[in-house]
């Protein structure tokens, strides 16, 4: 009697990337989503005529192309367009640049300090064999280390092979490398704070941890592991935005002939004899199918969606434990004309990379110290770029797009919720750092959307805003992802998998495990398994 | 004539150098017959990127223009090309390959219909000798205009856009391969909608007074469009992706060819369509009915390769082992995310029943690898948007 073989609950990425795969294997699938639009956090919405933001999500890297090229995404629209480097404004009126190109960028070190520009070689290498180890693990499933079915252990000799292929001083060096914090990893490099900072960043991006906490090296690698057509590290835009990666999934999942409601929220999943065997949606609508796949983080799953009384104690309590702080908020702004930076120059290729206004370590702990006191940064990171400089299809000719992630803003501040006027303060505080590298900048604000993490939790759905849907720390990752037990996608009850960031291998718009969880889904379906495996990069 | 003393100038600059050479910031050139033109002036994927994002500019100058004039000028070249070119409309341009009484292609190029009994070749090599010997008989004048004439590939998404701002009205109402004269500081300018990418583009050809200013305006109105230079290395990218053929790589060059069995038919090419047999006479003629006839011994194909490892120069085996083919060119594709290439195949392949496994060599930190990697046959580009086609075309 049930209508459909498999309901995905939410359209974000990951969502319609498991739809796709579970309705190319010629299943039926439903995708249900609360919000009138798809994609979740990989949307791109025009809120001031003629511009389109990426409102959420808005560079792309670490999308596996395997999944790109099966699923055909070209051919549903969607393009990923390569740009360059990043820089960081110094508060003596310099610039330090991250160029693509590694000679430009070990010149650039040089002006900080001769001895880390030649260090840079040794930490490339050193973070290029990181990403070795951990790529071909991506599009796998994590094996259950306390398991003997055969599944598992042939899962956990290739996965030592790995490990052991890297060599000895590399497997000292690889344990090291994931229970360190980015700032100690950086200080084994590098002497200067301006390049240590640059560096920095990426560690600490959407993670509720400063430069300092160990843990951070591994968010690094996490954001050092993508590539644009091989180009390993490099970030690409998606053509008019983050929103273009879901339309193409869900280009994909429809020419399988599945099937995405919009405005369809889920209330609760229905558990019949420790099965999940439909959902109810906020209409009081109940819609029924074989296998259930929630897309949302697990605290909104298991805690929102099922009743208690369907799920054991343990695994109520691992919920409640998952880290799932919220650290960012994001500004989207639109822009009547190029804002200047004097610093660097108008035809400076820079212009088009993520820029940052803070150049210290010691800056970025103390914009972290605001966090931990609930307080958005007063003098915050912020990756920010000009889309627009690249892609002309998000706003007039002339006209501009900046967009601006925030690290860091609290979920809940010191005073209690946020209110609008919060909202403004927050802005104001970001506003005012760019207007310090940017005279013309303020003049130029046509409008801004403005989001924290409370924002980005209620529209969105991530619980607290983090936009991992989890802390990516050792302790939360691979089989431990989203806890023990759970690393294979399959829920507590038959019939139920989770498809979202909160599992392996984590946030950051792979599709990875969106993917994996159909692998899985396939599996116990006993159907022939049609997602791809990572490509050798040996 | 030419001075005596042309070698001291071993290769030419194009009337765009001044602002290209300001542009290549990479210093990194390369020779294209008598000139000298950007290989890649600052990073090669944004400038391929730029190309199929917004638009890339490219310095075709040292492409081979010949003109042919006179009122026997539809007759003379429907001898001298394998197609029919009567269809070829006046403002049109048509894709058209030669042949030698063999049958096998000279070269490939452009013809483009530009006034009433006038045609002009674009062709990567010079033709004039063989336009010459079949022009006997027939009204007509064939000059070759290479050094006179400036040309740029303006390629991309935002083209007709940048076009549009330098005030080339209705630039956006030509089809593809349209032509249209417009005046432009007192000289003609011929604007084609056509190019080597398979996107939205155009060509654009000018005397060679005008070529700087046309240039510097083009960047100056483009910048809102996100203009960007682009050269030679990212051309050859975007040409495979769009499936057009390179002459002197995808096939050798009929007349430079030394060993037999090293040329290619127009059929051997995937390029029957270019051949008309019902015309009464053309250039390899009797050949190619013999070989329409007999079979062709090559198939060209584009493949699309398993794995992510390019199989430049790869040889095709089939599932007993044996050799069936090799690979003329390869990529990586960066908009499909597939693994692209174009090869000639030959017996024992049989259509469609046998595997076609490549066998790719590559390097990872100095050590020599091997793969056998499947492939399947494509048919259509690699990359095919629909803005390629749309009239009008899009404007930002």
């Amino acid at each position: 009697m049930s209508k459909y073989d498999a309901i995905v609950i939410g359209a974000g990425h990951n969502g319609l990337c498991n739809a796709a795969y579970l309705a190319k294997s010629g299943l039926k699938v439903l995708v249900l989503e609360k919000n009138d639009y798809i994609g979740g956090a990989a949307v791109s919405r025009e809120l001031e005529e003629g511009w389109l933001y990426s409102n959420c999500s808005y560079v792309c890297s670490l999308l596996r192309p395997e999944i790109y090229r099966d699923l055909n995404l070209q051919k549903h629209g969607l393009q990923v367009i390569a740009y360059g480097g990043s820089v960081t404004f110094t508060k003596k009126g310099d610039i330090f640049g991250g160029y693509s190109d590694h000679d430009l960028s070990r010149r650039e070190i040089g002006r900080y300090s001769k001895k880390d520009a030649d260090a840079y070689v040794r930490f490339s290498r050193d973070i290029s064999k990181q990403c070795r180890f951990i790529k071909p693990l991506l599009m796998r499933t994590p094996p259950d280390p306390t398991s003997f079915k055969p599944k598992d252990l042939n899962e956990l000799i290739w996965l030592f092979k790995r490990l052991y292929g890297l060599g000895e001083e590399t497997i000292y060096e690889t344990i090291r490398f994931y229970t360190m914090s980015v700032a100690e990893y950086l200080e084994e490099y590098f002497e200067n704070d301006v390049v240590k900072a640059a560096l920095s960043g990426s560690g600490i991006i959407g993670t509720g941890l400063g430069p300092y906490s160990p843990g951070t090296a591994y968010v690094l690698l996490h954001h050092y592991m993508g590539e644009v057509d091989g180009s390993i590290g490099s970030w690409g835009f998606a053509r008019g935005g983050m929103g273009s990666v879901s339309n193409a999934l869900a280009g994909a999942l429809q020419e399988h002939d599945g099937e995405i409601k919009t405005n369809a929220e889920v209330k609760q999943i229905l558990v019949k004899n420790g099965r999940s065997v439909g959902v109810v949606l906020e209409n009081g609508d109940e819609l029924y199918a074989k296998n259930i796949v929630s897309n949302l983080d697990v605290k909104r799953t298991y805690l929102k969606l099922f009743e208690h009384g369907d799920l054991d104690e343990k695994i109520i309590n691992q919920v409640e434990n998952f880290k799932i702080r919220g650290s960012s908020g994001k500004l989207n702004i639109a822009l009547d004309g190029l804002p200047e930076f004097p610093a660097m120059g108008k035809n400076n290729p820079l212009m088009h990379a993520d820029m940052h206004f803070i150049d210290s370590l010691d800056r970025i702990e103390r914009a972290f110290d605001d966090w931990k006191n609930g307080r958005w940064s007063s003098d915050p990171y912020c990756d920010t770029l000009i889309p627009t400089l690249t892609d002309p299809t998000m706003a007039p000719p002339g006209k501009h797009y900046m967009s601006v992630f925030v690290q860091y803003a609290p979920p809940k501040l010191a005073t209690g919720e946020w209110t609008d006027k919060d909202r403004e303060g927050f802005g104001k505080t970001v506003i005012d750092q760019i207007g310090e590298y940017s005279p013309n900048f303020k003049d130029l604000i046509v409008h801004a959307e403005i989001r924290s993490p409370q924002d980005i939790e209620n529209e969105v759905g991530l619980t607290e805003g983090n936009i991992f849907q989890g802390e990516l720390t050792m302790d939360q990752m691979f089989f431990n992802r989203p806890f023990p037990g759970y690393s294979q996608f399959r829920g507590p009850v038959k019939g139920f998998y989770m498809c979202g960031s909160s599992t392996h291998p984590g946030g950051g718009v792979m599709a990875a495990p969106g993917a994996n969880a159909a692998r899985e889904i396939l599996f116990d379906l006993k159907r022939e398994n049609i997602v791809p495996e990572a490509e050798n990069d040996d | 004539m030419l001075q005596q003393n042309h070698y001291l100038k071993s290769v030419y600059e194009t009337p765009f150098h001044e602002r290209t050479s300001e542009l290549n910031i990479l210093n990194d050139w390369v020779r294209w017959k008598d000139y000298t033109v950007p290989n890649s002036y600052f990073r090669v994927d944004l400038e391929y990127f730029a190309a199929r994002n917004s638009t890339a500019v490219f310095d075709y100058t040292p492409m081979i223009k010949h003109r042919i004039k006179g009122k026997d000028a539809l007759e003379y070249v429907n001898r001298f090309f394998t197609r029919d070119m009567t269809k070829i409309g006046l403002h049109r341009v048509g894709y058209a390959v030669w042949c030698d009484e063999q049958g096998q292609v000279i070269d490939d190029g452009t013809v483009f219909h530009m006034r009433e009994n006038e045609y002009w070749l674009l062709s990567a090599e010079r033709q004039l000798e063989n336009l010459e010997v079949s022009a006997i008989g027939f009204d007509v004048q064939i000059d070759e205009l290479t050094d006179d004439v400036a040309a740029l590939g303006v390629q991309g998404p935002t083209s007709a856009s940048i076009l549009k701002a330098m005030g080339f009205q209705e630039i956006e109402m030509l089809k593809p391969f349209d032509i249209k004269h417009y005046s432009y500081h007192g000289e003609e300018i011929t604007i084609s909608r056509t190019g080597f990418t398979g996107d939205l583009g155009y060509e654009v050809l000018m005397s060679n007074s005008v070529a700087l200013s046309f240039y510097e305006e083009m960047f100056a109105k483009g910048e809102i469009y996100n203009i960007k230079p682009a050269g030679l290395e990212a051309l050859d990218l975007l040409r495979i992706e769009a499936g057009l053929l390179q002459p002197g790589v995808d096939f050798m060059i009929a007349e430079e060819a030394i060993r037999p069995g090293s040329t290619r038919s127009p059929y051997e090419l995937g390029l029957s369509w270019l051949v008309d047999l019902s015309k009464p006479v053309f250039n390899g003629k009797a050949a190619l009915v013999e070989e329409k006839k007999k079979g062709s011994k090559y198939t060209f194909v584009k493949l699309n390769i398993n794995g992510n490892k390019p199989a430049s120069g790869s040889y095709l085996y089939n599932q007993a082992n044996k050799k069936i083919g090799t690979v003329t060119s390869a990529m990586f594709s960066p908009s499909a995310k597939a693994n692209i290439a174009y090869a000639s195949l030959h017996e024992p392949w049989k259509k469609e029943k046998d595997k076609i496994i490549a066998e790719i060599y590559y390097q990872k930190d100095l050590e020599w690898n091997r793969v056998m990697e499947e492939a399947t046959i494509v048919t259509k580009p690699f990359f095919d948007p629909d803005r390629k086609r749309a009239t009008p075309a899009e404007l930002y």
